[in-house]
C-alpha cells in the first residue's frame, strides 16, 4: 500500500501533466464501405498471387533442369532463380496480404495494459515461508544430524557413476598430444603426389608443403600404412612446411645448427595459437602468417613470435639427407606441435 | 658512361639540352651496334646473330628503363641501409622479365610495398629482347613453353589433382576461389581471375615479390598444368549457387547479410508498426465501433 502511494506522489510531482492518449480518429476503411472493399479485395489479391506463385514453384520444379540452363539470368540458374523466386514470393504474398489485413480491415481499439509489480502479494510469500518452516520442524531435519548427514553422503555418492560413465566414453589422450608420426629418416614429402625432395630441387626461396612419407606408403597388400581417421588425426599434427632462405639470413639457436640443410628448414604447419594450418609465407620477409588470427613467425629466426596471439614458437623439425640425398626427418619434434594444452611444459614460452 | 653520353648531347645541341637526350642517344647508339652486328653477320650464322641483335636490343631498353633500380649491368642497386633498391636480375632468367614486365608491374611507376599490376610498357617484341638480356647474364628459369602451360587437354582425374595442389600450396593467400587475399603493410596476393596462363605458370616458376618459389624440380611442369586447368575451369563455370559477391569469403557475404537481409527487416518492421492513415475529425464518430 505504502508502495502505491509513493507511486501516486511521484506522479503528482511531475512537471507536465499527464497528457493521456491521443483521440480515436477512425481509418478510412472503417467509415467508407467503398474504401473498406478496396482493402478486402488488395487483401485477397495477396492471398491469390501467394496461389500462383506457389503454383509456379511446383511448375518450375518439372519443367527446369536443375542444372541446366547454368547461367541464364544475370549468370544465374534458371532453376535456381525460378525456384527461389517463387517460392519467396508466395510467402512474401501472405505475409504482405496479413499485414494488410490487419492493418486495414481488423478492430481498431486502443488498448492500454499496465504494468503490475512482479512479485506475489505479501500475505502469499508470508504463507509459503510458514509452510516451508512447519515442514522444516515437521522432518526435524535440524534436530537429526544422523539422518541429514547420510543424506548429503548418499546425493554426493550419486555423482560417482556420472564420473565413472563419462570417464568411459574414450580413453584418455595419454602423451599422443606430444608426439606425431615423425621418426628419424622418415622422408619429407611433397603433399598430394608423395614426392620424394632432394635439396637440389627446391630454389631460394621455395615453399614446400610437405607431409612425412609413411602417408603415402602402401603394405605388402597394396593398402595404405594409414588410411580413414587415423590418418586425418595424424596428418593434423604431422603437416610441416619446407622452405629455403639465403643460409647467410638464418639465425639458428646454438643446438639448432645442424637442423637444416643449406638454408633449407622444416616447420610444423600447424598454429601454436589454435592450430590453423599456417602456410602463408612471404619469401623476402621469411614471415609465415596465420590466417585466422594473424599470428606471426620468423622463420629466418627459428619460428620466434613476432606478432600476434600464438604463445610459443613455431616448433621446427630437423632434418637431414639419406643415403640416396632425399630430405629426411633427424627425430620426431623435439616439443609438442599445435596449440598449448594443460600438462604441456610450460619451460620453453617464447 | 652517363658523363659522356652528356658531352654527346650537348655537342648534339648545345643550345636544347633535354632530359631524354642522354637515354635518346644510348639507345640509338646501342640500336645502332645491334642493327650493324645484324647487318654484317654471315647469312649462315643467322640464329646465332639474331639472338646477339635481340640481345643487344634487351640490353638497350634495359640501360632506359631498368638500370636506374637494377644497375647498369643488372648487379642491383644496394640502399644506405644495406636493403635492395632494385635487386640482382643475374639468375632470374628470362621467365621472370616475362612475368614481371608482360604483366606491366615492371618497370614501377613508383616505389611502394609492391609492384602494381598494369596495362604493360613494352610489347611482345621488346618483352623478349629484355628476356634474352636478362636470360644472358645467367643461367636461370626460361618461359615455359605453350605445351607446359596450356592446361586445354588436361583429364578431369588430372584436374582434381590440380585442385588438390591449389588448395594446398596457393589458398593460403589467393584465397579458395582464386579472388586473392591481402598481406601486411600494404602487400597484397592479386587475384588469378584473368591471369593469362603463361603468367601464372611463370608466377609459380619464379616467386615474384613476396610469392614463394614452387619450382620445376618439386612442383613438376604437369603439376603446375594441373593448376591452371583447375583454375581455367573454374574461372568459366557459372555460378550455381547465386552471386559470389566477388568469393571472397565471410566479409562481402556477411556485409550483404547485415545491410540487405537485416535492412530489408528493419524496413518491414517499421511498416508493420506504422500508423495508417486516418480520417480528420469531420467525420461523424459513430461509423467506427
Amino acid at each position: 500500500m505504502s508502495e502505491d502511494n509513493h507511486e501516486l506522489e511521484h506522479v503528482a510531482a511531475e512537471p507536465i501533466a499527464d497528457p493521456g492518449l491521443p483521440e480515436h480518429l477512425p481509418r478510412p476503411t472503417d467509415v467508407d464501405p467503398v474504401m473498406e472493399k478496396r482493402a478486402e479485395r488488395q487483401v485477397a489479391t495477396l492471398f491469390g498471387l501467394s496461389s500462383v506463385f506457389a503454383i509456379l514453384t511446383c511448375v518450375a520444379y518439372f519443367s527446369l533442369n536443375i542444372g541446366g540452363h547454368p547461367s541464364v539470368f544475370l549468370g544465374m540458374g534458371a532453376s535456381t532463380v525460378a525456384l527461389g523466386g517463387c517460392l519467396g514470393l508466395a510467402l512474401l504474398a501472405i505475409g504482405i496480404g496479413a499485414i494488410q489485413w490487419s492493418r486495414k480491415l481488423m478492430s481498431d481499439h486502443e488498448i492500454v495494459e499496465y504494468r503490475h509489480p512482479a512479485a506475489s502479494p505479501q500475505e502469499d510469500r508470508d504463507e509459503a515461508i510458514a509452510a516451508l518452516e512447519v515442514g522444516i520442524a515437521e522432518s526435524g531435519i535440524g534436530r537429526r544430524p544422523l539422518v541429514r548427514n547420510s543424506l548429503l553422503g548418499a546425493m554426493a555418492t550419486l555423482g560417482l557413476p556420472a564420473i565413472v560413465f563419462l570417464r568411459d566414453l574414450g580413453p584418455l589422450p595419454d602423451n599422443k598430444l606430444a608426439h606425431t608420426v615423425w621418426a628419424k629418416g622418415m622422408q619429407v614429402v611433397q603433399d598430394v603426389d608423395g614426392a620424394k625432395i632432394k635439396p637440389e630441387d627446391m630454389e631460394i626461396g621455395q615453399l614446400v608443403n610437405a607431409e612425412p612419407e609413411i602417408f603415402f606408403a602402401t603394405n605388402s597388400e597394396g593398402q595404405p600404412v594409414i588410411e580413414g581417421t587415423a590418418l586425418l588425426q595424424a596428418k593434423a599434427k604431422a603437416a610441416v612446411i619446407l622452405v629455403r632462405m639465403h643460409p647467410d639470413d638464418i639465425k639458428a639457436l646454438p643446438d639448432r645448427r645442424n637442423w637444416g640443410i643449406d638454408g633449407i628448414l622444416c616447420y610444423s604447419k600447424i598454429c601454436t595459437h589454435v592450430g590453423c594450418p599456417i602456410s602463408l609465407w612471404e619469401q623476402q620477409t621469411h614471415h609465415l602468417l596465420c590466417p585466422c588470427h594473424q599470428s606471426t613467425f620468423d622463420l629466418a629466426d627459428n619460428g620466434k613470435v613476432i606478432f600476434g596471439p600464438a604463445g610459443r614458437h613455431l616448433p621446427q623439425l630437423p632434418i637431414t639427407l639419406d643415403a640416396d640425398g632425399y630430405i629426411v626427418a633427424q627425430s620426431d619434434f623435439t616439443e609438442p606441435v599445435g596449440p598449448s594444452y594443460w600438462e604441456r611444459d610450460r619451460s620453453n614460452l617464447t | 658512361m652517363r658523363l659522356f653520353t652528356r658531352k654527346i648531347s650537348a655537342r648534339l645541341s648545345a643550345r636544347r639540352r633535354s632530359r631524354v637526350a642522354a637515354p635518346a642517344v644510348l639507345i640509338v647508339a646501342l640500336l645502332a651496334t645491334g642493327g650493324l652486328v645484324a647487318v654484317l653477320s654471315p647469312a649462315s650464322a643467322d640464329k646465332a646473330s639474331s639472338d646477339a641483335a635481340t640481345i643487344a636490343k634487351g640490353r638497350a631498353l634495359f640501360a632506359v628503363s631498368c638500370s636506374s633500380c637494377h644497375g647498369s649491368n643488372a648487379e642491383g642497386v644496394t640502399t644506405e641501409r644495406g636493403n635492395n633498391y632494385g635487386p640482382s636480375l643475374i639468375g632470374v632468367g628470362a621467365a621472370a622479365v616475362d612475368f614481371q614486365v608482360g604483366t606491366g608491374r615492371m618497370p614501377m611507376a613508383q616505389p611502394g610495398a609492391q609492384a602494381m599490376q598494369k596495362a604493360p610498357v613494352f610489347n611482345s617484341d621488346e618483352i623478349a629482347a629484355l628476356a634474352a638480356y636478362v636470360a644472358s647474364l645467367g643461367p636461370g628459369p626460361s618461359i615455359p613453353t605453350a605445351d607446359q602451360y596450356d592446361g586445354s587437354g588436361v583429364t578431369n582425374a588430372q584436374m582434381v589433382q590440380g585442385g588438390e595442389f591449389f588448395r594446398t600450396n596457393c589458398t593460403a593467400c589467393h584465397n579458395f576461389a582464386g579472388s586473392g587475399g591481402a598481406l601486411p603493410k600494404g602487400k597484397y596476393a592479386p587475384a588469378l581471375k584473368g591471369v593469362s596462363s603463361k603468367h601464372i605458370f611463370e608466377a609459380m616458376l619464379t616467386g615474384p615479390q613476396q610469392m614463394p618459389v614452387f619450382s620445376n624440380g618439386v612442383l613438376s611442369p604437369l603439376d603446375k598444368k594441373e593448376i591452371i586447368a583447375y583454375l581455367k575451369t573454374n574461372e568459366s563455370a557459372p555460378s550455381y549457387g547465386g552471386f559470389t559477391l566477388g568469393s571472397i569469403g565471410p566479409v562481402s557475404e556477411g556485409m550483404f547479410a547485415w545491410l540487405v537481409g537485416i535492412g530489408s527487416l528493419v524496413g518491414a518492421g517499421i511498416w508493420i508498426t506504422s500508423g495508417t492513415s486516418r480520417k480528420k475529425k469531420t467525420t461523424t464518430k459513430g461509423a467506427d465501433a
